[in-house]
């Protein structure tokens, strides 16, 4: 998560327009955390933006899983603004398109950028993140889950059989 | 990807093809409505006011009796989901013609609609909809039987203003016997804990009411002290066979909610109605109009809503928190 921050901030010379937007759940603690030690090491608090992401999924009407709507905050106008789209495990990219894609109905932001915990490939659409904690090698069955601790530290990770 | 939660999933389960009733519906039913609702609540906020979770799904709306709110409601509705949606009112369609409700029905389904809205005021018509049709049927009121949208859109109204239903204290005045609102609004607030009164002339309570576990009051006054609520009623000219009371100006001497009745009521009590209001009969313009009147809030949350019913039956949403 070090590496992620001074990654971040290396790359964004203008700090004054950049803020946050994890995407629920994993990536809102993720999010929290990045501001903390850019705070630390900045003494800026960046605006953090909380995206779900379930009404823009491109799977909603055809599986047969069930998705809890729950809310979208984003206190600031995206509008100009240098987002880093956070979330903890990229896979297909299928949910870092539905998160471009909810971002925009709510606002034009300037550039945006994604930062992830574990990149764990197989992607099925042309998406890349800008910034990688960690790269996992997993087979197409298996999944990752990153677990969080009550105060939303990262605890580990952990890769297992997948249970459909 | 996945998620680990520091709570446990919720395992609240929605495996309901239509919405025809509050009665069968459970509790926690109810509440996966609400808080399904609260989070499309903010979509009707935003600049850009849709989503497209419903695109390519079509929903009709067909109403057998007058409307505006309600079925412009749901149109809304749909088209923030970015459903198609289609309207049919009887006075324009081939009903005239002597069409039977089964055959309109299946020309419709021969057009594969994925949901089916629908109002008749024939108590229990989208029930033979519901038995005979794939697509999903939404009851918008069904003779003096049941409204279970507005129901909903009642209590997600009163949870935002209230913040709770236990032990809530809510007044139903008016005309109880020819109400499907107040059957509706009785079966949720009291599944939801809360304590309903209702108050009306003798000749609009139905016998026996107090056996859905409410209490009845015979004054407006004593209705409204006290209470938490007060949900007025509409004067339903149309669904009387014959004359309930003297004239409306008697009507509204004794059942009015006027400010001279309001003067009994708590400070921060709230005033409900579910529309369309004959202003100086059931409700007087200035409380309709005051402060205790939530009635408009009433309509914005009925998008919110119906959304979240088309969400929950057509999206296969709701169930547990998801590992996506």
């Amino acid at each position: 998560m070090n590496r992620l921050a001074s990654e971040i901030l290396e790359k964004t010379p203008d700090l004054s327009t950049l803020v946050l937007v994890g995407m629920r759940t994993g990536g809102i603690y993720l999010a929290r955390i990045l501001q903390d030690k850019i705070k630390a090491s900045e003494g800026i608090e960046l605006p953090i933006g909380v995206l779900d992401i379930t009404l823009y999924r491109d799977d909603i009407t055809i599986t047969n899983q069930h998705h809890f709507v729950r809310k979208t905050e984003i206190p600031f106008a995206l509008g100009g603004k240098d987002v880093v789209l956070v979330d903890d495990v990229l896979f297909t990219g299928r949910s870092t398109r539905a998160a471009l894609d909810a971002m925009m109905d709510h606002g034009r932001p300037k550039t945006v950028r994604l930062a992830v915990l574990i990149d764990r490939g197989q992607r099925e659409l042309p998406i890349r993140p800008d910034f990688v904690g960690k790269d996992v090698a997993v087979l197409p069955d298996e999944s990752v889950e990153v677990l969080f601790d009550e105060k939303g530290k990262v605890k580990g990770a952990v890769v297992e059989k997948r249970k459909s | 990807m996945s998620e680990t939660l520091t709570h446990a999933a919720k395992e609240i389960s929605w495996d309901k093809k239509d919405l025809l009733d509050i009665k069968s519906l459970s509790a926690d039913e109810i509440e996966l409505v609400l808080n399904t609702a609260e989070s499309f609540k903010q979509i009707s906020e935003r600049d850009i006011k849709k989503v497209p979770t419903l695109r390519g799904k079509t929903v009709i709306t067909l109403f057998y009796e007058a409307s505006t709110r309600t079925r412009v409601s749901f149109e809304i509705a749909g088209k923030r989901l970015s459903a198609d949606t289609v309207n049919i009112s009887t006075s324009t369609s081939s009903v005239q013609k002597g069409e039977t409700l089964i055959d309109m029905a299946k020309n419709l389904e021969a057009m594969a609609p994925d949901a089916i809205i629908m109002r008749h005021n024939v108590p229990g018509a989208p029930y033979i909809l519901a038995s005979r049709l794939a697509a999903s049927i939404i009851n918008a009121g069904d003779g003096a039987h049941e409204h279970p949208t507005q129901a909903l859109l009642d209590a997600f109204t009163i949870r935002e203003k209230k913040g709770r239903f236990e032990k809530l204290r809510v007044s139903l005045i008016g005309d109880i016997a020819h109400s499907r609102v107040a059957r509706s609004n009785i079966f949720c607030l009291t599944k939801l804990g809360a304590n309903v009164t209702v108050s009306g002339p003798a000749t609009m309570l139905p016998r026996y009411v107090e056996r859905l576990g409410v209490r009845v009051v015979s004054t407006i006054q004593e209705a409204v002290e006290g209470s938490d609520v007060i949900m007025m009623l509409r004067i339903q000219k149309e669904r009387m066979g014959k004359v309930l009371f003297p004239s409306t100006r008697d009507y509204s001497r004794f059942f009015g909610l006027t400010p001279d009745v309001m003067r009994g009521a708590l400070p921060d009590a709230i005033v409900m109605h579910p529309g369309p209001m004959n202003r100086g009969v059931e409700i007087s313009s200035e409380v309709a109009d005051g402060p205790y009147s939530v009635i408009l809030d009433q309509v914005t949350n009925g998008v919110a809503v119906r959304m979240a019913i088309l969400y929950l039956l057509l999206g296969r949403g709701g169930g547990y928190e998801d590992a996506h």
